[in-house]
């Protein structure tokens, strides 16, 4: 991989890649991500959900560890049937989104592209109008109804410009999360997944739709097993491309309303 | 707090069947050391499972829609404005009734007023309203939507205001031309005030809503005008020939697209059908679109004026209802994981409980 070709004005393009095989399910990463960012708290609300209480991420919860609980009859790690059900954890994040939802849909350009390439919400100029909520093709970012203002990860921007690692990988005590520049990190995965599969592991995958009109996320994953149980959309789609059918749409109806209504009182002239 | 809305869970509390079943089993394992067969389910199963037929756990993948209520009735002002500014113009241009001229000019400017106030309460921060227009962002239907609005409020306000200062002291060119310009302008702004919503809403993340990105501005649009006639008539102004065809066309179109909702049964469109938002959608179809055509139609034919009235308040209602109707089926849609995720359509069963697997 070219390394020089994502220097952008001087500076390189991060990632983020989230290993979920390497992942043990501490929640570190959403402990530090809260205390860095000083994050409200989400409640002591239980789930029922196996040990994931915190459910989906959000306004207040940037990193999110999901906890996948394997059936007994798929068999995962040597899983015979009648044997304990294993679990599969990864944390989830803002996806950082090649072509970004919330980004383009923003009305006030609060949400905007910093020189790492992370997705970044002004929260000075954000005035809470909460399209970006419905834009984003993950359901990620979420006003907080309190503050009025939209939230998500920052990618830890503040961390990035001090030369820092963002708090969520600095913590992660196995480096399920991995930080660095993207296509560096993009052929670690690689490696990684080539490595797995010559171990046996034949169900794992790296989640990245780079075939889908989002081009491919800064926060990619490997998995193992279906992306979909992990609540990744295997499509996901931008919601800028509904735009052109869209307006053109409201062309030809704005020209009909106009020729409906010149028509409908040609025939009411000079009472 | 977070406010992630749980997936559905069967509400199942200690029947009588699994508590006999449980004492059966204490009983055979204080008798014979072992157990046999099945034993009861746990309160609240079958639990919900983290699988690639079944999602995370069915909790939701996309985010449901913050907006308050504001917004649909917004949606339902600003479309009846702008369709007005068209009438407005229309009536100015082809007819001498100068009356509905004035009339059409204030309903607009009205709604002029009332929308940026019902768009500005919805916001978070309601003091950075103006932040929408510290830029000019064509690829963000909101944004255009403030600039639009910002554009059809002043030019309705200026057409409507020269209106009465020429209604008050007499005629003047430079006011006439003030009025007749800003109304053209108001009338083309208003075109895209009464579209631009379906735009807004078309072009989302939301299924339901994306999977109606060219009916929405369609739908929208003679929503508008519906309700813009209607109020117009309910004004005085039920002896215009132009608006009462205008109002049929608006519901015959209501009716075609109701049905066009009607038919679409595929998973995407079950929010149109099904819960509360099916049963606002169907109830705003029916009311602004085969309602009042019959009763347009009807009235048309025996001259009963009355029955024109009703349509009218038909239509209204019905309008307002849609644009409720089509935001909660939004949030329905949210919630709905399966479609975002493509889940198959019929899940099997795939995990069996311990106990079965004993057996």
């Amino acid at each position: 991989m070219n390394q020089g070709s994502t220097q952008t004005n001087g500076h390189r393009t991060t990632a983020f890649f989230t290993d979920s095989t390497l992942c043990i399910g501490c929640k570190a990463c959403e402990v530090a991500c809260k205390e860095w960012n000083q994050i409200s708290e989400d409640g002591y609300d239980w789930s029922s959900f196996s040990y994931d209480n915190t459910m989906a991420v959000g306004h207040s919860t940037w990193r999110h560890v999901k906890f996948v609980e394997n059936p007994t009859t798929v068999g995962l790690g040597g899983n015979a049937p009648g044997q304990l059900p294993s679990w599969s954890f990864s944390s989830d994040v803002c996806k950082h989104c090649e072509e970004a939802g919330c980004l383009e849909a923003c009305p006030t350009g609060a949400i905007v592209r910093m020189e790492t390439g992370a997705v970044f919400v002004q929260p000075d100029v954000c005035n809470g109008c909460a399209y970006c909520v419905v834009s984003c093709p993950f359901g990620v970012v979420e006003k907080n109804e309190e503050d009025g203002r939209a939230f998500k990860c920052t990618f830890c921007s503040d961390r990035q410009k001090a030369g820092l690692k963002p708090a969520c990988a600095q913590a992660c005590p196995t480096e399920s999360i991995q930080f660095g520049e993207i296509n560096q990190l993009r052929q670690h995965a690689e490696d990684r997944l080539k490595d797995l599969q010559a171990k046996g592991v034949d169900d794992a995958v790296i989640y990245n739709p780079v075939d889908t009109s989002v081009k491919g996320i800064h926060a990619f994953f490997l998995l193992r097993g279906d992306p979909r149980a992990y609540n990744l959309p295997p499509q996901p789609e931008v919601p800028t491309i509904y735009q052109k059918k869209a307006w053109t749409s409201a062309a030809v109806a704005a020209g009909a309303m106009l020729g409906a209504t010149l028509l409908a009182f040609l025939g009411d002239n000079r009472r | 707090m977070s406010r992630v809305p749980l997936p559905e869970m069967p509400d199942r509390v200690p029947d009588q069947h699994s508590e006999a079943r449980l004492a059966e089993i204490r009983r055979e394992a204080a008798e014979r050391g072992t157990v046999s067969g099945k034993g009861a389910l746990p309160i609240g199963a079958p639990f919900p499972k983290a699988t690639s037929e079944t999602g995370y756990y069915g909790i939701p993948m996309l985010k449901e829609p913050q907006w308050t209520k504001e917004i649909p009735v917004y949606f339902f002002v600003g479309g009846a404005a702008g369709a007005a500014a068209v009438v407005a113009s229309a009536a100015n241009l082809l007819t001498d009734n100068r009356d509905l001229v004035r009339d059409a000019r204030w309903v607009a400017a009205v709604g002029g007023m009332i929308s940026p106030a019902l768009l500005i309460s919805d916001l978070g921060v309601p003091s950075r309203f103006l932040n929408m227009l510290r830029v000019f962002k064509l690829q963000s239907p909101m944004n255009m939507g403030a600039w639009t609005l910002t554009a059809f409020s002043t030019f309705a306000g200026a057409s409507a205001f020269a209106n009465l200062v020429r209604q008050k002291f007499g005629e003047a060119l430079p006011v006439r031309l003030i009025e007749n310009s800003s109304g053209v302008l108001a009338s083309l702004t208003g075109m895209v005030l009464s579209t631009y919503t379906g735009v807004l809403i078309g072009a989302t993340a939301i299924p339901v809503w994306n999977d109606h990105a060219v009916s929405l501005p369609h739908h929208f649009a003679a929503s508008g005008v519906n309700s813009a006639v209607s109020i117009l008539e309910l004004l005085g102004h039920d002896d215009s020939r132009g608006l009462n065809l205008l109002g049929m066309a608006a519901s015959a179109f209501e009716v075609y697209e109701g049905m066009e909702l009607e038919l679409s049964r595929d998973r995407v469109n079950e929010p149109l059908h099904k819960g509360l938002s099916g049963s606002i959608v169907r109830a705003g179809g029916i009311l602004s679109g085969p309602v009042p055509l019959a009763l347009r139609v009807v009235s048309l034919i025996t001259g009963n004026m009355k029955m024109r009235r009703v349509a009218c308040w038909a239509s209204l209602v019905g309008s307002l209802l849609t644009r409720f109707g089509w935001v909660q089926a939004g949030h329905a849609s949210a919630k709905d994981h399966r479609v975002p995720l493509q889940l198959p359509e019929k899940v099997k069963e795939i995990r069996k409980s311990s106990h079965e697997l004993a057996a």
